[in-house]
């Protein structure tokens, strides 16, 4: 018989309706930080993010460039694949609807890069038509650099590893090329509905 | 060790992983050699950098801060993704 | 290579939680009883496993606090404020609860006295946890190693061990020194500051006495340590490090 600790429920939030919660998932009301390496620490003066790839002319913004886009407050529902849940987040952020604007392409993937190398693929419908940001505030604060500061990408209706920390840019693509943990075995596309956290579920 | 330049990083070390490591070799591994495949640094497992449940395990080279493995653990199963290494050597 | 009950496999024991004592306001240690324990070297470590009554998991490592010669392992924890599995331990731990763990694991920051010396321990916060094995073992072994201990703590409440510290500082080849970062009593005349190149210069030893160094404790104070020792001279070879996490569990 398994080994059951006497008292032991961990620090779930167990008062939520189960209709929010994603199969398999556990709704915190922490904010764990997860990275597959350490926080850069970019100063703003040398940030940039820019759509490259299967366009005319490649765009970029710089940081004050980005902060003068329209720009929203979404409150959205984060899933990670290591099984917590925060509902009801709040993030401030560039549509990726304002930033794609005027661009052209036939591409139908990208692939988002951050600093510090990692990078994540994602469908171009996925993160269009008011599903994606680039946030750079939670919780009506600056975004803090061990959540993704000084902006993320954020995709609420994925998995959280789609939503790259530290984002610099979108390189739009004909193929689907997978980024840095659909490489190691998670899910090409990490519907947390479905639970596609491996390759084959 | 770290130079000023550098971010001072928030990982763990190989000591971390002492237990995934015995499960995956069957064995104690901090004291075992790696070499890193991109800038030859040589160093005990435990003097690797370690992001934990990020969600999978990555080990990453202390000098050039290049991937060196990584673990992806699935219902009983772990998968580990060595290539980042040139060289493993256990202690006899 | 580790020896284990069954080569190649590091299984869960359950041991029996004997006792539990109050160290400081947030940190307590616990005795377990362990059936089928096949001992242990200072310095090494257990993964504990929590289970909740539908299953949710959650793990965690922690430190051996006891010397391989003590009659029970011991594990010290400090709780961390919104951590998962520490508040568990130290606040809802009863004796008589079973605590499901297995161990011991860890073959590179370990001490015992056939490795000599001198030795010098350098803890920051619970870094003192597996230093602590590693000083009851000494004593355990009527060692005769000369032995330097820096412990960086916030302040004196935080000091874990510190009775038992104090009887050790009488031995005479101990020596311990602290360094309170945050807040020290006004007739306070140990260091004050968090540890720097001069702390390290006047307490190591001189770089010709090879110490072998243990340094364990959150991962900014290791990195400072251990830069530092190599910039004063030390060999990098001779020092082992643990880091823990700046949110450990």
């Amino acid at each position: 018989m398994a080994h059951i600790s006497r008292g032991f429920t961990g620090r779930r939030d167990t008062s939520i309706d189960p209709a929010r919660v994603p199969p398999g998932q556990y709704v915190t009301n922490d904010f764990p930080v997860l990275s597959a390496g350490p926080t850069p620490h970019r100063p703003l003066e040398s940030w940039t993010f820019a759509i490259s790839g299967a366009i005319d002319e490649p765009v970029s913004w710089s940081w004050n460039e980005l902060q003068a886009l329209p720009s929203e407050t979404v409150t959205v529902d984060i899933h990670c694949v290591t099984k917590w849940s925060k509902l009801d987040t709040d993030w401030t952020g560039v549509s990726l609807d304002v930033l794609l604007e005027g661009v052209e392409t036939s591409a139908e993937f990208i692939m988002a890069f951050s600093d510090g190398g990692y990078t994540t693929n994602l469908p171009l419908e996925d993160v269009t038509g008011g599903k994606a940001w680039i946030a750079y505030a939670y919780d009506g604060e600056p975004l803090a650099p061990e959540h993704g500061g000084p902006a993320r990408l954020l995709v609420p209706h994925l998995y959280f590893w789609k939503s790259a920390k530290w984002v610099r840019g979108i390189a739009l693509r004909a193929e689907d090329e997978p980024g840095f943990w659909e490489g190691y075995g998670y899910h090409n596309y990490g519907d947390p509905w479905k639970e596609q956290r491996y390759q084959g579920d | 060790m770290t130079s000023a330049e550098q971010d001072v990083h928030d990982g763990l070390d190989g000591n971390a992983i002492a237990g995934l490591l015995f499960d995956v070799f069957g064995g104690e591994m901090t004291t075992a050699m790696c070499e890193c495949a991109s800038c030859g640094a040589r160093r005990p497992l435990a003097e690797t950098e370690v992001y934990l449940r990020a969600p999978g395990t990555v080990v990453r080279c202390r000098s050039c801060r290049s991937v060196l493995m990584v673990f992806v653990g699935r219902q009983g199963t772990t998968s580990v993704d060595l290539s980042g290494l040139t060289r493993l050597d256990a202690a006899s | 290579m580790e020896r284990t009950a069954v080569p190649g496999r590091l299984s869960w024991l359950a041991g029996d939680v004997v006792q539990l004592i109050d160290e400081t306001a947030g940190a307590k240690s616990i005795l377990l009883d362990l059936h089928g324990w096949p001992g242990h070297r200072a310095g090494q470590h257990v993964d504990v496993r929590l289970t909740a009554e539908d299953g949710y998991e959650a793990e965690r490592s922690y430190s051996i606090a006891s010397a391989p010669e003590d009659d029970n392992v011991v594990l010290t924890v400090e709780r961390l404020e919104n951590g998962e599995v520490s508040p568990y331990l130290v606040d809802e731990l009863r004796p008589g609860d079973e605590l499901e763990l297995r161990g011991p694991i860890g073959g590179y920051f370990v001490w015992e006295n056939a490795l000599g010396g001198p030795l010098l321990l350098l803890a920051g916060g619970s870094g003192i946890v597996p230093l602590r094995a590693m000083l009851r073992h000494w004593v355990a072994t009527e060692s005769s190693v000369p032995v330097r201990l820096l412990y960086s703590a916030r302040t004196l409440e935080d000091v874990i061990y510190h009775d038992e510290l104090a009887r050790l500082a009488a031995y005479d080849e101990v020596d311990i020194r602290f360094t309170l970062t945050r807040d020290a009593p006004e007739e306070w005349r140990g260091y004050r500051r968090r540890i720097d190149r001069e702390i390290l210069a006047e307490v190591a030893w001189p770089p010709a006495e090879r110490p072998l160094v243990y340094i364990c404790g959150p991962t900014a104070f290791v990195e400072v340590a251990a830069t530092t020792l190599v910039q004063l001279g030390h060999d990098a070879a001779r020092i082992k490090t643990e880091r823990f996490g700046p949110t450990g569990g």
